[in-house]
């Protein structure tokens, strides 16, 4: 019997071609386009977002050329109670969210698959650049694409491995985004030149930091060094993110003359931390919200109630969507919720990591396998060892 | 050569679509439309054996009769503006003058009265705008539109336009939990400013939940006050008995595609003397007040859909409301939770006889089942072989809870699980087997689907996830 495949249709190439091969690959395919907002007025003609009227009805026409059926699924309340509350708490909270990855999480591979599966489907396709390999335990990996500029395994890390069991990634073997416009192309999938989306898609306009402020209000505060000294002031310590260059509107210079960096965001005291390129250097990481696609990282034995560390397990550790990953180690921490510390390998005289904002996922690698995922809570700089070697 | 490729791979995609749909091809369909057993008949013939399909949507468009399409296709292949002055032109406006008087004829209005339009919405565009701009124009103060909360969007949205762009005052009169417009409402907004109102729109019949407003009382009340009456007449025509003139109606809306007739063709009836100012500017055809030109075969095929759907009407309503009860009460044995709602089909036993209107559409069963969602009900029978509708409206597909059932007081939640069957000219008890032989299992497994989307949105307002 025909695997029963749910093909998630955003309305841009990747999907539809993903949705292709899986109809070529003899399932039973049907095609469902998420609608995820409620905002009515999102008829856009350019690129951005992934969610407008016109992306509707691009999704239904690449069904339409495929020969499946397609649906409109409204997930509009799940997204808005997941993906947006998240985005919106978590600036509030002076973190920096990855929508992105809560969508994969809670929305195409939680709430979209889990509809599936109850309504009979066996799995979910996506127009994501990620391949699964299955080993022969029946078990399954998930591994970076083989086009490693399109790369999305970052924002897949999140799901669990039951979820993973249930996916599928069509164009995780395609050689470049080219191939896939061109395979498009030749589907008649007038997709085929679609500009590529960016942005958040339920932020209109771009325009992150207004998007932020309509809904945070304005909160005048102050823009300080490292010594607590006043620098500058801001409208509200939510529109700044670790690393955060641009738009700092600081009148006078630094001491030394060179460019600024925000180095924190601490949202009690409403204040912007600022500082030299140097100090952004990360040595180390504390996250949670620990998830494990792999074994390796074994944790510490709760039973024995002990307070000793897990051992050491070398890694390469990624902390946004589109950066390379740093050699690094790592190792789960004893205690309540599943915790672990990611030390970068900064002396090896690798690139080491810097700008490294709590909120974000920090994914980790063994080479192109994903072991799994976390959120970062906090960061220790490498200024010390910085200064010494400098 | 790579050209070459994607065409054979859009042409195998298609054939594969349309044997995926279990439709009849146009052709297939052309041969068999309005002859029951023969429709039944070219069904078994066209589709996958272990599929009965049930076309249970004939709210949202009918199958085209065979006198519809023979008048088009006939008329087709004649050359021949209306507005010219030479042989072909005279021998077009003979065409539609004669469809004109065939409308009139049928719906009880003069030749006159009749504004062939480009369907439906343009219609009730027409009436909604250019009643509000011609009554504002002899009398500056009359700027409020009252309408009942459960119009189409093809009268809500040009109202609410009106408001937001030409100082309209919309007032939306309340129903009951029928779906019926509240008469009290409506009397005391015309006690307190019925000179400041430019029109009242209150729909003839309800294209969700089938319920029939009390239009001669809604007219009646208007008259003391002399406010112009619109109707929006789309679903009642070839269901219940239509007399324009009788109704005291000032306009009325009707579509080609709801009787068997063709897509993109309707009118709006217009009282002689009405002030109605024009939407679309150009030409000056029909009376100066629809510019452009006219469509003669849209127009034939058109007026004889909708005399034939007048003329068959006393037997097919009858008909429908037989098949129509039954689809309920087998509904309602199967899934004991299911919510009819709109008005209750009993109170219309002998409403022919009584000589008075049915309290419902007799073509018309809208259920809503708790714990499901529409849209997963929809894609399971549709999966089956059965076509039904969510009955809300939809904005490039994208499913709302319904307005219809939000202003009969059903909350969001319950309006999510909407269902809507409606039957027409070619439904057969076989198409309501079908539907009964899958419903108990569709109504499971979207219920399973439903109440994990509960839990999970339970976990998730609580701030857990699998992590």
């Amino acid at each position: 019997m025909a695997v029963r495949v749910l093909a998630a249709l955003s309305g841009g190439v990747d999907s539809a071609v993903a949705a292709a091969r899986a109809v070529d690959a003899g399932h039973d395919v049907v095609g469902v386009h998420m609608a995820l907002s409620r905002n009515r007025d999102q008829f856009r003609s350019g690129s951005r977002g992934c969610c407008s009227i016109e992306d509707a009805g691009d999704a239904r026409r690449a069904a339409d050329v495929l020969g499946i059926p397609y649906y409109v699924w409204d997930l509009s309340q799940r997204f808005e109670d997941t993906v947006v509350a998240d985005f919106f708490a978590e600036y509030a909270a002076g973190r920096t969210p990855n929508p992105c990855v809560r969508c994969n999480e809670h929305i195409k591979f939680e709430a979209l698959l889990d509809k599936g599966l109850a309504l009979g489907f066996d799995a979910v396709c996506t127009g994501h650049y990620a391949r699964i390999e299955d080993r022969p335990d029946g078990s399954r990996e998930l591994h970076r694409a083989a086009d490693l500029a399109k790369d999305q395994s970052y924002v897949l890390a999140v799901m669990g491995p039951d979820r993973l069991a249930r996916s599928m990634f069509p164009l995780g073997d395609a050689a470049s985004k080219t191939d896939v416009r061109a395979e498009a192309a030749a589907r008649g999938l007038a997709v085929s030149a679609k500009p590529d989306s960016y942005d958040i898609c339920f932020v209109a306009d771009g325009d992150t930091r207004g998007f932020l402020r309509e809904r945070l209000g304005a909160q005048p505060g102050d823009i300080v060094d490292a010594q607590g000294r006043v620098v500058g002031a801001h409208d509200g310590a939510y529109a700044y993110t670790v690393g955060q260059r641009k738009g700092l509107a600081i009148g006078r210079p630094a001491p030394d003359g060179k460019p600024r960096y925000v180095l924190e965001v601490q949202p009690v005291t409403n204040r912007v931390v600022v500082g030299s390129a140097a100090e952004l250097a990360v040595g180390a990481i504390l996250a949670d919200d620990v998830g494990w696609l792999a074994g390796e990282v074994a944790a510490p034995s709760a039973a024995d109630g002990s307070d000793v560390d897990g051992p050491w397990v070398t890694c390469s550790a990624q902390v946004r969507a589109h950066g390379g990953a740093v050699p690094a180690r790592v190792r789960a921490l004893p205690g309540a919720g599943a915790r672990i510390r990611v030390e970068i390998d900064g002396l090896a005289g690798g690139p080491g990591l810097r700008g490294v904002a709590p909120g974000q996922s920090v994914v980790l690698y063994d080479d192109t396998r994903v072991l799994g995922q976390a959120t970062v809570g906090a960061t220790e700089r490498m200024m010390a060892t910085t200064q010494v070697r400098g | 050569m790579a050209k070459l490729g994607a065409r054979e791979i859009g042409a195998a995609r298609s054939s594969r679509a349309g044997s995926r749909r279990n439709q009849p091809s146009a052709t297939a369909r052309d041969r068999c439309a309005s002859d029951l057993s023969a429709l039944a008949a070219c069904r078994r013939g066209f589709v996958d054996s272990s599929l009965v399909t049930a076309y249970l949507d004939h709210a949202a468009t009918t199958p085209m009769r065979t006198c519809a399409i023979e008048a088009l296709t006939g008329e087709l292949t004649r050359t021949g503006n209306a507005s010219s002055l030479h042989a072909a032109g005279r021998a077009a406006r003979r065409t539609v003058e004669e469809a004109r008087e065939q409308l009139a004829a049928a719906l009880g209005a003069r030749p006159s009265e009749v504004v062939l339009t480009g369907g439906g919405t343009e219609a009730d565009n027409l009436a909604v705008k250019g009643m509000f701009w011609g009554a504002r124009a002899q009398d500056t103060t009359r700027r409020r539109i009252l309408v009942s909360a459960v119009e189409h969007h093809a009268v809500l949205d040009p109202a609410f336009w009106l408001a937001g762009h030409a100082g309209a005052e919309i007032v939306l009169l309340p129903v009951d939990g029928e779906g019926r417009v509240d008469l009290d409402a409506l009397a005391v907004e015309l006690e307190a400013s019925a000179d400041q109102i430019a029109l009242i729109s209150v729909m003839w019949a309800n294209n969700e939940v089938g319920t029939v407003q009390p239009v001669a009382d809604v007219v009646a009340l208007a008259r003391r006050h002399g406010v112009p009456v619109h109707a929006d007449a789309v679903q009642a025509v070839g269901q219940v008995p239509i007399d324009f003139a009788a109704s005291g109606l000032d306009a009325m809306t009707v579509s080609g595609h709801k009787v068997g007739g063709p897509h993109g063709v309707g009118a709006l009836l217009a009282r002689r003397g009405l002030a109605l100012t024009p939407v679309l500017h150009g030409g000056g055809q029909e009376r100066g007040v629809r510019s452009g030109t006219l469509d003669t075969p849209a127009a034939r095929s058109f007026a004889v859909a909708v005399a034939a759907a007048v003329r068959e009407r006393p037997e097919q309503a009858a008909r429908l409301a037989v098949l129509r009860d039954d689809l309920i009460v087998r509904v309602r044995a199967a899934v004991p939770g299911a919510v009819l709602r709109g008005p209750d089909p009993a109170a219309d036993l002998d409403a022919e006889a009584l000589d008075r209107l049915p309290a419902r559409l007799p073509g018309n069963a809208h259920f809503t089942f708790p714990g499901c969602e529409g849209d997963s009900l929809l894609y399971l029978l549709d999966s089956a072989g059965v076509q039904a509708s969510t009955g809300s409206a939809c904005q490039a597909g994208v499913p709302q809870p319904s307005h219809v059932l939000l202003a009969m007081g059903v909350d969001e939640h319950d309006a999510r699980g909407a269902l809507r069957f409606s039957l027409g000219h070619t439904s057969t008890a076989a198409e309501v087997d079908a539907l009964l032989d899958v419903l108990p299992r569709v109504v499971a497994r979207a219920g399973a689907a439903g109440l994990a989307a509960a839990e999970l949105g339970a976990a998730a307002a609580a701030g857990g996830g699998w992590r």
